[in-house]
């Protein structure tokens, strides 16, 4: 169970984040979209959407660069795993909570208001209530992990760390985790999959981050005339 | 100089009844569809009004078009980099009951009602809940013919620098309507807006559109676009705006609008202008300049040295032709009796408008205006009201342009008055208004006969030119969204593609006799 969880579970995630996206991307374009709802409220948005995305990104880039960054650069630039680990929290809980208020925000706008409940699809409110259950159970491993820092014990931050880095080079290795608390497995097998259900939401928006918009010229002018040759 | 041709308009105010018969041909060709009700990409105002969206003109509320920001041309919404941080909410967009709820009624019961005291009635339900509503508080033509108050409609940008209470006073006697649609502007602030690039300038006919597969909602087109004539379809999560009816003027035909437009009051044709001058002219200091600016972008099609460059450019034959006998040059550049609406956003819009002659007429007719020697032309600058309204609308508040226009309009009447009622001419009003008799009869011919043939100069875009392979094209869709033209069900895709279904407000129960007849003898 363990490792069909935790070795084989990831691929099939990733893969169909990543193929199913492109996947979508190539037939499905007219799909692709924020499909934002501010033309129907704008004020509950105003709040819930800024904090709901300053969290969430800072919470991905977070863990992306917590878990993913190899052990050994961590000590090479003199930061400890006790460090580390109180970084971790810390950040965590700021990020964790405002991320959560602006979820709850959200979530709260798009069940009571008519015109948005309305016309959600199903997956819009799936999604959402998914990535709030994945983010609290993600909050709640860190009083978990505050007991481990007070006793000086950062073996569950660096067992996690492992095993990340073994998804992502391709050797999965879910024992591992074997003394990694069941709290941390549950935030992980939702966290997996919030990427398994990603083609399928809204949440491709997120390939679309429009940067590109910083650097072009403000007019764009189109030709129909496709040049062949 | 680098040329291009833009397909542009010129809507003549002075014939415009308000019937709306090109708003609803619009609708009925593109926006009669789940997620655009609300969307009219062509509406017709009552002015004075706050019109649709409610005080769409007012870009302190909605920051749309350019300004100048320290010396340089800017989106009035901030720097690129400000708009990014918006994308999570953007600020300044309108909310959909700044434009309408969109409603239906319930006709069905006014079938399925069992038998009552009092008549049945078909309540309005929104479209966007299927809740019932109490009542319709605002619609796309609410202020239609000046109904309402005249504390809501005073709200009206244009009385700036007007007494309003002098308007409210003789607010009977003046009234016009202001039909609008996409201008397709030569500096789109829209296309400027898009974050994801989605919306683009066509090379060839100047027609602005959104690419439906690349836009991906982040819209800030919405309120950037300063005549609000970039719409949110709140079903497919994407922006939708008035298509030029490109499919249509690719084959040489008006748009819908034009084409059914009841009182001949809509010209199409083609304009040249120069690419290279764009940010220049719109960047004058002085936003009362921006007219002036504009008819300076625009090229003289029998000018030598731009049709060599026109040729370089690519600009087909036919084209030049169509430039050469376009009615919009005539009135635009020519007689200079049409304007651009709100030159002051920066836009450079392609849509332009003749002031309507009536609200003078009125007063002429009242003897309320002193007129010049000749005894003809009144002396318009006198006339405060409506000038300045107009010069508000149509030159950013500059009133001497329109002045001219309505004089030219006046002296063009005098003209024909004199000759068809005492059978000769006189030409000195001409002469007042800087117009010869081959203009006047010219403006006649364009402005008050308007035959089908002169309003509309519209050269095809030579698709034959552009298909590689025209036998593939036949059988092909012309006009779907997404995947719907091939895809075999649209149940079946993985994506979700539409929404839930809405709950259906109308069911109509299938007529039976039989069951009539029981229904009677139950009472």
């Amino acid at each position: 169970m363990e490792n069909l969880l935790f070795s084989i579970y990831p691929y099939i995630a990733l893969t169909t984040f990543l193929v199913g996206s492109l996947i979508r991307f190539d037939r499905e374009q007219y799909t692709w979209k924020a499909d934002s709802s501010q033309l129907f409220e704008k004020e509950q948005l105003r709040k819930g959407s800024i904090l709901f995305h300053i969290g969430v990104l800072a919470l991905f880039f977070g863990h992306a660069g917590g878990l993913l960054t190899p052990h050994s650069w961590f000590l090479g630039l003199g930061i400890s795993d006790m460090a580390h680990q109180y970084v971790a929290i810390i950040a965590g809980t700021i990020f964790g909570s405002i991320c959560m208020m602006g979820g709850v925000i959200l979530w709260k706008r798009r069940m009571n208001n008519q015109r948005v409940r309305a016309n959600s699809h199903f997956m819009d409110i799936f999604i959402l209530d998914w990535l709030l259950v994945t983010l609290a159970v993600g909050l709640l491993t860190i009083p978990l992990s505050f007991y481990h820092a007070i006793n000086g014990d950062a073996s569950a931050m660096v067992s996690l760390a492992n095993w990340a880095q073994s998804v992502i080079s391709l050797q999965a290795n879910s024992t591992l985790l074997s003394e990694v608390g069941f709290l941390y497995k549950i935030h992980l097998f939702l966290g997996m999959s919030v990427f398994l259900l990603f083609p399928f939401t809204r949440l491709v928006h997120v390939w679309s981050v429009p940067l590109g918009y910083l650097i072009r010229p403000y007019q764009i002018v189109r030709s129909k005339y496709v040049r062949y040759r | 100089m680098k040329v291009r041709a833009n397909f542009s308009l010129v809507f003549n105010l002075d014939k415009c009844i308000g019937c709306h018969t090109c708003s609803v041909s619009c609708k009925n060709v593109w926006t009669n569809r789940k997620g655009v009700e609300y969307a009219w990409f062509n509406n017709v105002e009552s002015k004075p009004g706050i019109g649709y969206p409610q005080n769409w003109e007012d870009q302190e509320k909605w920051n749309g078009g350019w300004e100048m920001n320290k010396g340089k041309l800017e989106l009035k919404s901030g720097s690129r980099r400000k708009r990014l941080r918006n994308i999570f909410m953007n600020p300044d967009m309108p909310l959909i009951d700044d434009y309408y709820e969109p409603f239906t009624y319930n006709y069905a019961h006014l079938q399925n009602s069992p038998l009552v005291e009092a008549a049945p009635t078909a309540r309005p339900y929104s479209l966007l809940d299927g809740s019932q509503m109490d009542k319709i508080a605002w619609g796309p033509n609410w202020e239609d013919g000046l109904a309402g108050e005249f504390e809501n409609r005073g709200k009206d940008t244009n009385f700036k620098d007007i007494e309003k209470q002098v308007y409210a006073e003789f607010e009977n006697s003046f009234q016009m309507f202001l039909p609008r649609m996409c201008n397709h502007c030569i500096n789109p602030s829209c296309v400027a807006s898009c974050p994801s690039g989605a919306m683009y300038k066509r090379e060839e006919d100047g027609i602005v559109l959104v690419d439906q597969d690349k836009c991906r909602s982040w819209r800030m087109c919405i309120s950037n676009c300063p005549y609000k004539k970039v719409f949110y379809n709140w079903e497919s999560g994407k922006a939708e705006k008035c298509t030029g009816c490109y499919p249509r003027v690719e084959s040489g035909l008006p748009t819908v609008c034009s084409e059914t437009c009841v009182g001949r009051i809509r010209y199409n044709g083609v304009m040249l202008y120069d690419a290279d001058r764009i940010s220049e002219l719109a960047s004058m200091d002085d936003t009362q300049d921006l007219y002036q600016a504009q008819l300076d972008i625009f090229l003289d099609p029998n000018d030598p040295e731009v049709i060599k460059q026109a040729k370089e450019d690519g600009i087909p034959e036919s084209w030049m032709e169509a430039a050469r006998n376009s009615p919009i040059y005539k009135m635009v550049v020519e007689w200079k009796v049409a304007f651009p609406l709100h030159p002051e956003f920066r836009t450079m819009p392609m849509v332009w408008y003749i002031p309507p002659l009536s609200p003078v007429q009125s007063q002429i007719d009242q003897g309320n205006l002193e007129t010049a020697p000749d005894g003809v032309i009144p002396k318009l600058e006198n006339l405060r009201m409506p000038i300045k309204y107009l010069a508000n609308m149509l030159t950013a508040g500059k009133e001497e342009p329109v002045v001219l226009a309505l004089k030219r309009m006046i002296a063009m009447r005098s003209y024909y008055r004199s000759l068809n009622v005492e059978g000769k001419t006189d030409l000195a009003v001409l002469k007042e208004v800087g117009l010869n008799e081959t203009q006047v009869k010219e403006m006649y011919r364009y402005m008050a006969i308007a035959n089908y043939e002169d309003r509309f100069v519209i050269p095809t875009s030579h698709e034959e030119l552009r298909q590689e392979d025209p036998y593939a094209f036949q059988g092909q869709n012309g006009f779907s969204f997404g995947n719907e033209g091939c895809s075999i069900s649209s149940k079946a895709s993985l994506f979700p593609e539409k929404r839930k279904k809405m709950e259906h407000v109308m069911e109509f129960k299938p007529w039976q006799p039989a069951a009539k007849i029981a229904d009677g003898e139950n009472g």
